[in-house]
């Protein structure tokens, strides 16, 4: 009996994440095949990218510098003792091109815009005023999701890039002025292992990053329920899944271009 | 035309509506009474397609919305106003834009035509250079009277009203029931308006349909549904807490106990 009440709801478990991952992919098709569908509107985008991108300026900055410096630090206790000081400058520019940067950038937009987007589009839902956007006659993907999707996708890469140059800054402080490495041999150490592929896997991920962080906080949003407390509990798994989603998807990337990469 | 066939439509165990015929003729007024939450609002959603049916037809000119695209339907609903009960004007959005919403979306009119538009219907339902304002900055009677001048804008050949008069105060309520019926007699609009305030409904009325137990029981002019004899009309028309409508919703014990 026990059993069979637990296989019950290990099948209702199953089949309600499979219906929200069927859902959330309609959404994503959707907009995709809406991303280049007239009117563009310019005007909606610019005043996202400001919010996204602009507004999120001073976070990335504190977070990224702090944990450039951190991450300095850290190394420092094991570096110092081989005598490899030098060599702190190339991880910390390494783990901020390729995992910190696009990773710490994302959550922070994800908890910052992501909620702002699901709490909006939620608050619309509600209020019936997505009804009211079809009613007249306007797609609520080509006016709410797209605009803020063309936004996410074109400033988190440029987050990220900042971030980076930001947390190299961070661990450059640690490095110049704790660990008195030179400026010639921390420019050189942090620049010397550093490639291209490096660089574009960070950026892959921040565009995979942007989708996941848009898509899903649109989709909470349009899907809100019961009033102000379905607004909050949207608002809530919207961030929620976001990190779980972003967790998740850096691990597949990360396997998948270490694989490739051999 | 409007045609409403054999419409059915369940939220898991509660039938909302069940088997609801209707028809409502071009350049009518007909309102649609109820009790709150009997399925009034969601019978308006189905008319402009906003959900879509378990079984049964909404015809609108002979084509059953029901079974559209998006695409097609929008087509239609371009031909549609809808005042909300909340209004439900766009908070990022100034009153102006609002009110200007289909015309800056779906025709290429200039921008100071839509402006002049804008005034008229502002004009139209007594407000004046509110524009530059966000909906955040109106009272409520404001924000119904915006959703009107908003619903009418494009010149539409039907409005849909969803409780026109919820939530304002009877002078205020009053005020908008004339200008429905200034709309009606100004723009010859056929128009459905769902209510369960009687006052409203003898007002702006051509035809009263009644709606209970998810089916359209009673349709008549104001007057025969003032004079109707059916004791479920009656009792609602006459807003009595004991009679049919109570004792099927098993609310007896809880009207003798207030008693």
């Amino acid at each position: 009996m026990i059993l069979k009440e637990h296989l019950q709801d290990l099948g209702k478990k199953t089949l309600g994440l499979l219906k929200y991952v069927g859902a959330i992919s309609l959404l994503m098709a959707d907009t995709f095949s809406k991303l280049f569908v007239r009117p563009i509107r310019a005007n909606q985008i610019v005043k996202h990218m400001a919010k996204i991108g602009v507004q999120s300026l001073p976070i990335v900055s504190l977070i990224s510098f702090f944990t450039g410096m951190v991450l300095a630090l850290q190394s420092a206790y094991q570096m110092q003792k081989i005598s490899a000081e030098m060599y702190i400058a190339s991880l910390v520019a390494l783990s901020m091109t390729r995992e910190l940067g696009p990773v710490l950038t994302a959550l922070i937009v994800a908890g910052r815009c992501g909620a702002s987007i699901t709490a909006e589009i939620g608050t619309m839902k509600v209020t019936e005023q997505i009804d009211a956007l079809r009613t007249m006659a306007t797609n609520p993907t080509s006016y709410l999701v797209v605009p803020r999707f063309w936004a996410m996708l074109l400033m988190l890469p440029v987050l990220t890039i900042y971030s980076v140059i930001i947390g190299i800054a961070g661990g450059y402080v640690i490095g110049r002025y704790k660990l008195h490495i030179s400026h010639h041999m921390y420019n050189k150490m942090t620049f010397q292992p550093l490639h291209n592929k490096d660089l574009y896997s960070g950026l892959l991920k921040s565009l995979v990053f942007a989708v996941i962080i848009c898509i899903v906080a649109c989709f909470e949003g349009l899907n809100a329920k019961e009033g102000a407390e379905g607004v909050g509990k949207a608002t809530t798994s919207s961030v929620v899944r976001s990190f779980i989603l972003i967790i998740a998807a850096d691990c597949l990337i990360t396997a998948l271009l270490y694989f490739i990469g051999r | 035309m409007i045609e409403i066939i054999n419409l059915s439509k369940s939220f898991g165990d509660n039938k909302v509506l069940d088997d609801l015929n209707l028809t409502i003729n071009d350049g009518e007024t007909t309102v649609i009474i109820g009790r709150s939450g009997c399925g009034k609002s969601v019978l308006l959603k189905h008319i402009m397609g906003l959900m879509r049916p378990d079984s049964g037809q909404v015809l609108i000119n002979g084509k059953n919305v029901c079974a559209m695209e998006e695409k097609d339907l929008n087509k239609i609903r371009l031909k549609f106003g809808m005042l909300f009960q909340g209004a439900a004007l766009f908070d990022s959005l100034s009153i102006g834009e609002n009110v200007g919403f289909m015309l800056l979306e779906h025709t290429n009119t200039p921008q100071q035509v839509i402006e002049k538009r804008v005034k008229e219907c502002l004009a139209l339902v007594g407000l004046k250079n509110i524009e530059h304002l966000k909906p955040g900055e109106l009272s409520g009677g404001m924000k119904k009277r915006v959703g009107l001048a908003r619903a009418i804008c494009m010149r539409p050949e039907v409005v849909l009203y969803d409780e026109p008069t919820t939530g304002v105060d009877p002078i205020m309520g009053d005020a908008i029931n004339d200008l429905i019926m200034e709309l009606h007699d100004k723009l010859q609009v056929t128009a459905i308006a769902v209510t369960h305030d009687m006052k409203s409904a003898y007002k702006i009325a051509t035809r009263i349909a009644m709606l209970y137990d998810g089916k359209i029981i009673v349709k008549g002019t104001p007057k025969e549904i003032e004079s109707s004899k059916d004791p479920v009309v009656r009792q609602f028309v006459t807003g009595a807490a004991i009679g049919p409508i109570t004792e099927a919703a098993g609310m007896k014990d809880m009207i003798g106990k207030v008693n």
